[in-house]
């Protein structure tokens, strides 16, 4: 990437640093890697550094930064300048390793809610679908929405659906999602918009634990059709 | 030794400056929606100015008090009565054991705090005592309050019984229509130029799509000059994010971590209360300001704040070698 990031404020307690409005592997690694940056070097005043898909945002104590970094005018200035010699000294191409996960999916109709149809839209069978949503891997590109919900990607265009036209009131605890060609589990029961495809029996959040949630951003995720 | 809740009210739960850390794992801060009310009252007692308060809509709950305690309440005006004497917003007090708190009736904002001395002594959960209602953590088992609960309060010399009141200059001028002053957000720069105009000379009314995670707002539509594709990014406490069918939404101390809406300005803090003591039907309108003004305001509440802790310490001081 030439283009320098885009660095604007979020608020005045906040930034955002733009690495492309875009769903690649790459500009999330760097929107991950950035964070950890941040997170092993907090300066004072840092609050905490939130990674998205190709974006990250960094959290300030505004009146603590201006008391630590008395030349800048602004908390804001003296936040971007720590944020461009970190771009500086960062890889610009970082490699995110995550950990490997496996989560056992009920495909059968009590819990695959949407699935019928699916497989009428895109016109194929039950099993296909299973084989082909079960075949790949699906990288976590960030967590959101709901405390433990994870954003992965890709799902075959063969079995990408859009989202609901109007969103379910309750989807239930575990459910599986498809919305476009993302895919998403459910950490609790909540109202939403994504296509449900089954169901799984892991915790995806755990509040009294310290890794809170069983999946992180970074890491890959593979499905396996319980029977 | 507590708060017994004889009466719920409709949405009272104990919120501190809320959780900070775990924004990564999709865990929203939570925390007050009005925080200049909160640390204010905090101040006036002498507590940490993240100590943990009661936050009330109107109806709201009737309180019984199990032990002697100093408590100073404000935020909206709800009518506070002590055994049924009315009390002054914005002022400490002592409430003696026995005695019951109740709301005669709204005359003014949203969301009315009581602050007791020594904070309210739920759990705290990584780092805060502010209940989660999206995840069901914190504050009182992760949910709003009902009849019967008792909210432990440890006894706290605080400025023993020593009344304080808030200065003029920190009393917040809360208003239905208030002009709140804004900072660009990272695609103001896509609207169009009469867009851009309607964003920052009308006015938009808050409908009944309002709750602590954001207020829906109802006006002249707005629209970006080309549409955009955005994928999911962060969004804060302000947020004023742009919907696809022209009209806005501002986040509140509830809001998703991220969002794929694009976000065409940011309420500034030192105005945040204003829009927090709005409610339905009520109007905004958005006024720009630079990030240094932004920041120039944030820290002039700071510094009004520290004369009003200074200022009480003293007095309790001297009244304490007086003694």
């Amino acid at each position: 990437m030439t283009e320098a990031p885009k660095i604007f404020p979020l608020g005045d307690g906040a930034l955002t640093i733009d690495f492309g409005n875009e769903i690649s592997i790459e500009s999330n690694d760097r929107a991950i890697a950035f964070c950890d940056y941040f997170e092993k070097r907090q300066f004072p005043g840092f609050i905490e550094a939130v990674p998205a898909y190709s974006s990250a945002a960094i959290f300030y104590d505004t009146p603590h930064v201006h008391r630590t970094f008395s030349t800048f005018a602004t908390a804001f200035e003296a936040v971007s300048d720590l944020v461009r010699s970190a771009l500086l000294q960062m890889p610009t191409a970082p490699e995110i390793v995550g950990r490997r996960l496996e989560v056992p999916v009920d495909f059968g109709s009590d819990a695959a809610l949407d699935l019928p149809f699916i497989l009428e839209t895109k016109a194929i069978r039950h099993e296909e679908f299973i084989e082909i949503f079960t075949s790949r891997t699906y990288r976590v590109y960030m967590l959101g929405f709901l405390p433990g919900f994870a954003y992965m990607g890709e799902v075959d265009e063969r079995i990408a659906v859009p989202r609901k036209q109007s969103p379910r009131l309750t989807v239930p605890k575990g459910s599986v999602g498809i919305a476009g060609r993302q895919t998403g589990i459910y950490p609790q029961e909540s109202p939403g918009g994504w296509q449900i495809i089954g169901r799984t029996s892991l915790e995806m959040f755990t509040p009294d634990v310290e890794d809170l949630c069983l999946i992180n951003a970074g890491d890959i995720v593979r499905f396996m059709s319980l029977k | 030794m507590g708060l017994i809740i004889k009466k719920p009210g409709i949405l009272t739960t104990i919120q501190d400056l809320g959780r900070t850390g775990a924004q990564k794992f999709g865990l929203n801060p939570a925390g007050v929606m009005d925080r200049a009310a909160a640390r204010t009252l905090n101040v006036l007692l002498g507590n940490a100015e993240s100590d943990a308060v009661l936050e009330m809509h109107f109806p709201a709950c009737v309180i019984e008090f199990e032990t002697d305690v100093m408590i100073a309440i404000g935020g909206a005006d709800f009518g506070a009565r002590l055994n049924g004497e009315p009390l002054r917003n914005w002022s400490s007090m002592l409430a003696e054991k026995g005695s019951t708190l109740s709301f005669a009736k709204r005359s003014s904002g949203n969301r009315a705090y009581v602050a007791v001395s020594g904070g309210l002594c739920v759990p705290e959960w990584r780092g805060s005592r502010s209940t989660n209602l999206v995840a069901g953590i914190g504050g009182m088992d992760g949910r709003k309050l009902s009849a019967g609960d008792v909210i432990p309060c440890e006894e706290s010399p605080g400025y023993a019984d020593r009344i304080f009141t808030v200065g003029h200059s920190l009393i917040p001028r809360y208003s239905r229509f208030p002009t709140v002053r804004i900072v660009a957000g990272s695609e103001f720069e896509y609207l169009s130029d009469e867009s851009e105009r309607t964003f920052l000379s009308e006015g938009f009314t808050l409908t009944n799509d309002y709750n602590r995670m954001g207020y829906r707002l109802s006006g002249k539509l707005i629209h970006l000059l080309h549409p955009r594709d955005m994928v999911s990014t962060a969004v804060s406490f302000g947020t004023i994010q742009l919907l696809p069918d022209g009209q806005l939404i501002i986040l509140m101390a509830d809001h998703q971590t991220s969002g794929g809406y694009p976000r065409i300005g940011s309420v500034i803090s030192a105005d945040l209360p204003l829009v927090a003591q709005c409610g339905p039907g009520d109007g905004v309108s958005f006024q720009m300001v630079t990030i240094d003004e932004a920041e120039r305001l944030a820290l002039r509440f700071e510094t009004e704040l520290s004369f009003l802790r200074v200022g009480c310490r003293l007095q309790a001081l001297n009244a304490s070698y007086r003694s």
